[in-house]
């Protein structure tokens, strides 16, 4: 086991009835480290993925987060070790205002005051200071993305997991996010799960593909882009 | 607004109504009204803010009801059987919340289960004619329950019985008292992570709030509130039965919430007030079915007034005082107040 790995699976597998969707997964992630995970759809990412959150619970196989085995926990408790998690479909609370969605998040972890200084600074990060007290499901979708991001921030986080983050985002909103997914990898390690080639060009360092429910290859994303099978199973197909 | 001075005006508001009221009706009627208003008002909270639709409020009501007479006739101390009236619904609520929150019953089969427990209770307290069934020195009783307990008194004077306009006064200001507590409940931390928890229960969990425990707290306060309607119920009929545990009490306090504005809290107690009147008043005539007249209200109210009467109401009044440009921003500061 490497020591410096923060998020580490092993022999992860997750069964759909007979189908397995996830199959002896094992990945390491190491601190400070911003990990991309690709593949066609169904290959297991976003599974993967909800196995880490504890949105499911793995048929077999292990999760440690920084030497703990949340295998089988609630995602609350994981969120508690201080792991920030953004969902596929922007998950945010749309009948109150983004300061209070972001409050909200600040709050779990800090005092009143604290929650209040937090949620200044993460409207004045995300920009998003003129949306404070509109009602979230009025806002456009690039900034519900934006507000989720933002609840995501006001947790402080050491370790951060995005499903997604680039779904449907303009390209100008796509470059923002990538600044700020930048930022949070100073201080956090970043997982992220995306389909989007453009954007992980632009931020990718090492990827790691699934296909089919297991690891195809795990490498520096020059190395993945230019592999003969990345691009016969999902590349190639997607033209 | 400050804190400080919503609860001051919700209070002079609530003195307002509180001695205006008897003007109109007698303070018999208003007591009964007032402990439909506590009622809804637990509901009020536990579904319009804790997202929680609990189709057997009744269940707390009732046994807050039968916790007091119980409590009351072994110890010959009201007061103490007011304490148990809303210890033992809180427990309870607690057991039953607990089970159904830790088990992630999904919204539907939690309506069902809240409904099938007070119904059991309903059956079962049915069946509790004879010596057999008794608590102490106090006799279940079946259907026709349990009369003649001691009610409660003035505290300083043990003799000097709280009944008519005593009682009346003394349940109204429970009810501003705990519309307050209900109100200081909802700008605490705990009750703005409720309400997030009603608007997005996962994306709560990934905050790190343990959404379970939450709403099983959500629960126990519903429960507790509940159970002391019950106990004004108690003091005024100075009779319970178990049909305070029966389906048509059940509906009820849904269709009150429903028609006078679930989300609010302002909304069920004047849907309480209102419905549990027309029900009164209907009760002297022969000629209309209470349960037909119910319907049509709550079908009417969820066509022409969906927001129910509090809601629509208030956005009328803003109408006018405001004028049209400045609606929207008063819309928004209401939705915050909530």
């Amino acid at each position: 086991m490497p020591g410096n790995a923060v998020v580490e699976t092993q022999g992860l597998s997750v069964h759909f009835g007979g189908v397995a969707a996830l199959d002896r997964v094992s990945v390491a992630i190491a601190e400070k480290e911003l990990r991309c995970l690709i593949g066609p759809n169904g290959a297991g990412k976003s599974t993967f993925f909800k196995c880490l959150t504890g949105q499911l619970k793995p048929s077999e196989g292990t999760v440690q987060i920084r030497g703990e085995d949340t295998t089988g926990w609630n995602p609350h408790e994981i969120a508690r070790l201080g792991v920030g998690i953004k969902t596929q479909v922007p998950s945010v609370m749309n009948g109150l205002t983004a300061r209070e969605n972001i409050w909200l998040a600040a709050k779990r972890r800090n005092t009143a005051r604290q929650a209040d200084r937090i949620v200044a600074e993460t409207l004045d990060r995300l920009k998003l200071g003129e949306f404070a007290g509109t009602e979230v499901v009025r806002l456009a979708h690039g900034q519900r993305q934006l507000v989720e991001l933002g609840i995501v921030l006001a947790g402080k986080p050491w370790l951060i997991l995005l499903d997604e983050p680039a779904a449907g985002l303009t390209g100008e909103e796509v470059q923002r996010m990538v600044e700020v997914i930048r930022e949070m990898n100073t201080e956090a390690s970043l997982i992220i799960v995306e389909h989007d080639m453009h954007f992980i060009r632009s931020i990718a360092k090492i990827v790691t593909v699934f296909h089919q429910g297991r690891v195809l290859i795990e490498a520096p994303v020059e190395t993945v882009l230019a592999d003969q099978k990345v691009r016969d199973v999902y590349l190639g197909r997607k033209g | 607004m400050k804190t400080g001075r919503e609860i001051l005006l919700t209070a002079i508001v609530g003195f307002i109504f509180m001695f205006a009221l008897p003007l109109l009706l007698s303070h018999y009627t208003l007591t009964v009204l007032t402990a439909f208003a506590i009622l809804a008002l637990s509901l009020g909270f536990v579904w319009g803010y804790g997202g929680i639709l609990c189709f057997g409020q009744a269940a707390f009501y009732g046994l807050g009801g039968y916790a007091f007479a119980v409590a009351a006739i072994n110890t010959q101390m009201p007061w103490l059987g007011f304490l148990a009236a809303i210890l033992i619904p809180a427990i309870v609520a607690a057991l039953l919340g607990a089970m159904m929150f830790y088990g992630r019953l999904s919204d539907v089969y939690m309506a069902v289960v809240t409904l099938v427990f007070t119904l059991i209770l309903f059956k079962f307290m049915n069946t509790t004619a004879g010596e057999a069934y008794r608590i102490g020195s106090a006799r279940l009783g079946g259907y026709n329950g349990i009369p003649g307990f001691p009610t409660l008194t003035k505290p300083w004077n043990p003799t000097d019985y709280l009944y008519n306009e005593s009682l009346y006064y003394f349940a109204f200001l429970l009810l501003i008292a705990l519309y307050l507590i209900v109100r200081l409940i909802l700008k605490s931390p705990f009750g703005r992570a409720l309400v997030g928890i009603r608007e997005n229960e996962l994306r709560a969990e990934l905050m790190g709030y343990d959404v379970r425990l939450l709403k099983t707290v959500a629960f126990t306060i519903g429960g507790a509130i509940a159970g002391i309607a019950g106990c004004i119920f108690a003091n005024w009929a100075e009779i319970i039965t178990p049909n305070m545990f029966s389906l048509g009490q059940s509906s009820e306090i849904i269709i009150w919430t429903i028609v006078g504005g679930a989300g609010t809290l302002a909304g069920p107690i004047i849907g309480a007030g209102v419905l549990g009147y027309l029900k009164i008043a209907l009760g002297e005539n022969s000629g209309l079915n209470n349960f037909f007249i119910m319907g049509i209200v709550l079908i009417a109210a969820v066509l022409f007034l969906p927001r129910g009467i509090f809601p629509t109401v208030q956005s009328l009044l803003s109408r006018v005082s405001l004028g049209r440009p400045r609606q929207r921003i008063s819309r928004r500061r209401r939705s915050r107040a909530g």
